[in-house]
């Protein structure tokens, strides 16, 4: 019965969610030493520090604490700053949209060149697409981000002078700066997600192409092209879209190096800032924000999965 | 909340190529389809991997021994400042792969940050594997309520994004190697957790483990004797190519400042360091960074090498 | 337009055509595959043709290169397939070797279309039933999309399915086995062909409906004015609906004729045995199934000799050292023909097969006994 498993499925979703919380939480919980120390000065009186763990949620026990903190967050409430005073929830939403930005142009791009290199991969394995495609596929992948934004910097950056070296140019003042400025920072990050999707794509290709209803469309006289991207991509394409949405949520929270490397003002280098001011709070949120935005967003690609793919879908 | 978990995990790989072989003598070609198509002459494919895994090999031997061994070599000291700022490689005896802006020796420190990256990321896999192995088991072999928890904690940990996560949980602490191991090794034990559980649920059902069953085995002794040695041959096979991973991810966090701290040299920071003078010596970035990468490409090599060998030998 | 259900443009299209020039000629067909264990010869020299209207019905065990021989004509071998030289298929009396791209575009899938074995994989499953059927339409014939889901609906109704029109938006997995390979055999004959090959077009449904999909195969083929091809594995399939018969083993035809005289007047061991094995319903029930001893051969390097030798009760040194040649023996017509030293029902024949039995086996070394003749 379809309604046992949504049911089932939310379950585990809330469980996920609550976990997710409660670890969060702990996590700044366990921290040795005086989590006031950024905020109180020398010599603060007791009540001084009563009222700062008041105004920071600090007092009462544990469960207290707890369900304070969380009844709060679930409004939109997630204390504020304690370097700042900015309420965090302010802070991350202000961020948010440059590291969205990233990570959906990043697989945009991914898709843009995995798509069809993958799709003629598959086609032709062991060709000499598909061979130097996976030579390249295994030399990306042992480099690390880092190295490969630094590279790239260097070679278009520095020695090329093509595009900036860091920084990054907010759409409102021009699209084409708004642009350069992204170049960088959005192929580095690509080339992980690029990898990803060649495989999945090309395997998947490979393992379609020798079913009978290739063979049959063949033999209809469809033009290669044609079987190709309608007939034997489609199937892939439910699998590369659960993929999408997977990497879309792994990327929100993985955009430190990039961001920081390319001084972007994103929410990886929030999180940056946040933990070498010790600011607990802002840390706290951010984390909470970034699992919590993954977790929803791979339950929406399982919920949306079935929905697409009309083979699952009619039962 | 990912899938791996619902669809009946490959037991060694993740993403396992559906590989005929044609020369292991089973039924006769079928004429109408032609040899799988990504099998190449089943001998070429199995040379060409082995060259690659074989130097990789190489490079990783000479690696190790040369990080554990860097006190015997006739190097200066990775902190010893001289007054040869940023020579380029090879252009001096004394320092084959040139200074840093500081006078230091290259190589010497590229030498001791290897022993940094390879430390941690060597114990963060076996914390991963040890935490990740014990509760595969337990999970794939009582099922139920220890499934369930599996199930839960693996998703929570996996919800936190990486990188965050060592983050907070590294630098909230004072960084120290052993604190970073542990950090990464419970990053990274999901992923021999979810091996380790498919594959004692795939050996649970086997004969000999029901035979022990029935001998009044308790549950640990098979575990122990009958799971175990299995289980352990797909775990292992996978160490190498995580091990790849936590050597990223460690050089990730001394990029950004946050793994161990200065002066002990590591390559994530040399890059880091090598960032300004990037135009007039790119050594700096070059050198920590070859290291890196053939040491990561050699980690990767091995690891698929070895993957293909178990999945070939396991006749599951 | 139709007169009494008859498609009258079809049936004088056919009767101008020259009947003289066959639909499907091949001649000397050889297609090697290139694998790590060396070529294997699929086909080895088939040639056989099929007059307009007609039907051939091609028989063989799995590894006959039956399929292959299908494959070959419709021009969707594998990469690794190497036709060799000397071979010549011709479809309406022209080379399909030399046909230029605008040419080969209105010939596979328009002029000369295929059935496949298994409905439920050779439809496309993520595709409609109505957009399967518009894209072969529109790829072969200048159509309108209205105008092609018109006649898609056309060719539903006319293979037998109920409610057309909701058809066209449902899946392939929305339908029974039997409805598919109606919509198989819709989308084969969208664009009138002029030759149908169905390879095995039953084997993978339920005996009920492979009556019902063979007799609409029959009922097209009547009102088409087509030629087509069956093939099977099956003789029974073949023996009511055939004009003649083609039976192959090891990638050659070891025997063909005229369906009547095919089965009075039987000359290969093989086809007797073929035919010996089919059960019968006035047999008393527990009777054995006549199987045929062995397997067939695998064709790599094939040794010299008859490539049924193995398992041929009338198997004698000859039929080792060499290969017969498909010939009539002048008594049946010069239609039958049949590649064998020792044929059934011929002297030579029973000579041999009196050996053997005295002896105990074949010179294949082959245990025989009275009971081997099937």
């Amino acid at each position: 019965m379809m309604y046992r498993a949504v049911a089932r499925h939310a379950a585990k979703l809330v469980s996920v969610l609550a976990l997710v919380s409660v670890t969060t939480f702990l996590l700044l919980e366990t921290i040795p030493g005086d989590r006031l120390a950024s905020v109180l000065p020398e010599g603060a009186t007791p009540e001084m520090r009563a009222a700062a763990e008041e105004r920071f949620g600090l007092n009462g026990s544990l469960p207290e604490r707890f369900f304070s903190w969380l009844g709060s967050a679930l409004q939109g409430d997630l204390g504020r700053s304690m370097q700042s005073q900015v309420p965090v929830t302010d802070s991350i939403l202000e961020r948010l949209p440059v590291t969205l930005e990233l990570a959906t142009l990043s697989i945009l791009l991914a898709l843009l060149i995995a798509i069809p290199v993958g799709v003629y991969s598959g086609y032709r394995p062991g060709g000499l697409v598909d061979r130097i495609a996976t030579f390249l596929c295994s030399i990306t992948l042992s480099i690390p981000s880092f190295l490969l934004g630094v590279l790239l910097v260097f070679v278009f950056a520095v020695t090329l002078s093509a595009l900036p070296v860091t920084g990054w140019t907010p759409l409102s003042e021009g699209l084409v700066p708004h642009i350069r400025s992204l170049v960088l920072p959005v192929v580095t990050l690509a080339a992980v997600e690029t990898v990803g999707f060649i495989r999945l794509l090309r395997n998947d290709m490979v393992a379609t192409l020798q079913q009978d209803f290739v063979l049959s469309a063949r033999a209809r006289g469809l033009s290669t092209p044609r079987i190709l991207l309608v007939h034997a991509l489609r199937p892939s394409a439910f699998s590369l879209l659960t993929v999408m949405g997977v990497s879309l949520g792994r990327l929100i929270g993985g955009t430190v190096i990039v961001e920081t490397l390319f001084s972007l003002p994103g929410l990886g280098t929030l999180v940056i800032t946040a933990i070498t001011g010790r600011d607990f709070l802002l840390v706290q949120g951010i984390v909470l924000v970034v699992a919590v935005a993954y977790v929803l967003l791979n339950a929406l690609v399982d919920l949306t999965y079935p929905l697409l793919d009309p083979r699952v879908r009619t039962s | 909340m990912s899938h791996s978990l619902d669809k009946p995990a490959s037991v060694v790989s993740e993403e396992r190529l559906p590989i005929l072989d044609p020369q292991d003598g089973s039924a006769p070609v079928d004429e109408l389809t032609p040899p799988s198509a990504e099998v190449e002459p089943a001998g070429r494919r199995r040379r060409r991997r082995d060259v690659g895994a074989f130097f990789g090999g190489c490079w990783l031997v000479t690696i190790v021994l040369a990080a554990l061994f860097v006190d015997l070599l006739p190097l200066p000291a990775p902190d010893v400042v001289g007054n040869l700022y940023s020579l380029p490689p090879f252009q001096n005896a004394e320092h084959i792969l040139g200074t840093d802006q500081l006078g230091r020796d290259q190589l010497s420190r590229a030498l001791h940050g290897a022993r940094i990256s390879l430390a941690v990321a060597i114990g963060a896999t076996l914390v991963a594997m040890v935490i990740g192995t014990a509760a595969g088991l337990i999970a794939g072999y009582f099922r139920r309520a220890f499934d369930v928890v599996f199930d839960l904690s693996t998703n929570t940990i996996l919800a936190f994004p990486p990188l965050i996560l060592l983050i907070a949980l590294v630098a909230l602490r004072e960084p120290s190697a052993v604190t970073l191991a542990i950090g990464l090794g419970v990053v990274g034990a999901p992923t021999f957790a979810r091996i380790a559980r498919a594959n004692t649920i795939a050996y649970a059902d086997r004969e000999f483990v029901i035979a022990a069953k029935s001998m009044g085995s308790s549950s640990t002794r098979i575990l122990r004797r009958e799971i175990l040695p299995n289980v352990l041959l797909p775990v292992v096979s996978f160490a190498t190519v995580v091990a790849a991973t936590l050597v990223v991810a460690e050089g990730s966090l001394s990029f950004l400042g946050l793994g161990v701290p200065p002066p002990a040299p590591s390559w994530g920071g040399m890059i880091a360091a090598g960032r300004e003078s990037l135009y007039e010596n790119p050594a700096l970035v070059l050198v920590p960074g070859v290291f890196f990468f053939l040491t990561v490409f050699s980690l990767n090599r091995v690891g698929d090498w070895a993957r293909g060998r178990v999945g070939r030998e396991s006749s599951l | 337009m139709t007169v009494n259900g008859k498609d009258i443009d079809a049936v004088t299209q056919v009767l101008q055509q020259d009947t003289e020039t066959p639909t499907l000629a091949v001649t000397d067909l050889r297609v090697w595959f290139d694998t790590p264990r060396g070529m294997v010869r699929a086909v080895d020299g088939v040639t056989l043709d099929v007059a307009p209207g007609r039907t051939l019905g091609i028989v063989g065990e799995s590894g006959s290169g039956k399929s292959v021989l299908s494959r070959a004509v419709m021009n969707i071998l594998a990469p690794s397939a190497v036709v060799r030289s000397g071979s010549r298929i011709e479809f309406e009396g022209r080379d399909t070797a030399t046909l230029g791209r605008e040419e080969a575009r209105k010939l596979w899938g328009a002029r000369m279309a295929m059935v496949f074995q298994d409905p439920m994989t050779s439809l496309t499953p993520v595709l409609t039933i109505g957009a399967q059927l518009t894209e072969t339409l529109r790829r072969h014939l200048p159509m309108s999309r209205s105008e092609a889901l018109d006649r898609a609906e056309e060719l539903l109704e006319w293979v037998g399915i109920p409610e057309p029109r909701k058809r066209l938006k449902q899946y392939p997995h929305n339908l029974s086995g039997g409805m598919r390979q109606r919509v198989v055999i819709a989308l084969a004959l969208a664009c009138s062909p002029r030759l149908l090959i169905a390879d095995e077009p039953t084997t993978a449904l339920d005996v009920t409906v492979q009556h019902q999909i063979l007799a609409l195969l029959e009922r097209l083929q009547r009102e088409q004015g087509m030629a087509m091809v069956l093939i099977t594995h099956d003789l029974g399939v073949v023996a009511g609906r055939s004009d003649e018969i083609a039976v192959m083993y090891a990638g050659r035809v070891v025997e063909q004729a005229p369906t009547k005289v095919l089965f009075r007047e039987m000359r290969h061991p093989y086809t007797r045995a073929l035919v010996g094995s089919i059960p019968r319903i006035s047999d008393p029930s527990h009777t054995r199934l006549r199987a045929i001893p062995g397997r067939p051969p695998t064709v790599v390097d094939p040794p010299p000799g008859c490539a049924f030798a193995a398992r041929c009760p009338h198997a004698r040194p000859r039929c080792l050292a060499e290969t017969p040649v498909l010939t009539t023996d002048g008594t049946t017509g010069d239609r039958h023909r049949h590649a064998c030293f020792f044929p059934v029902g011929t002297p030579a024949g029973d000579d041999a097969w009196t050996t053997n039995l005295d002896e105990g086996r074949t010179a294949a070394g082959l245990p025989v006994d009275s009971r081997s003749v099937l």
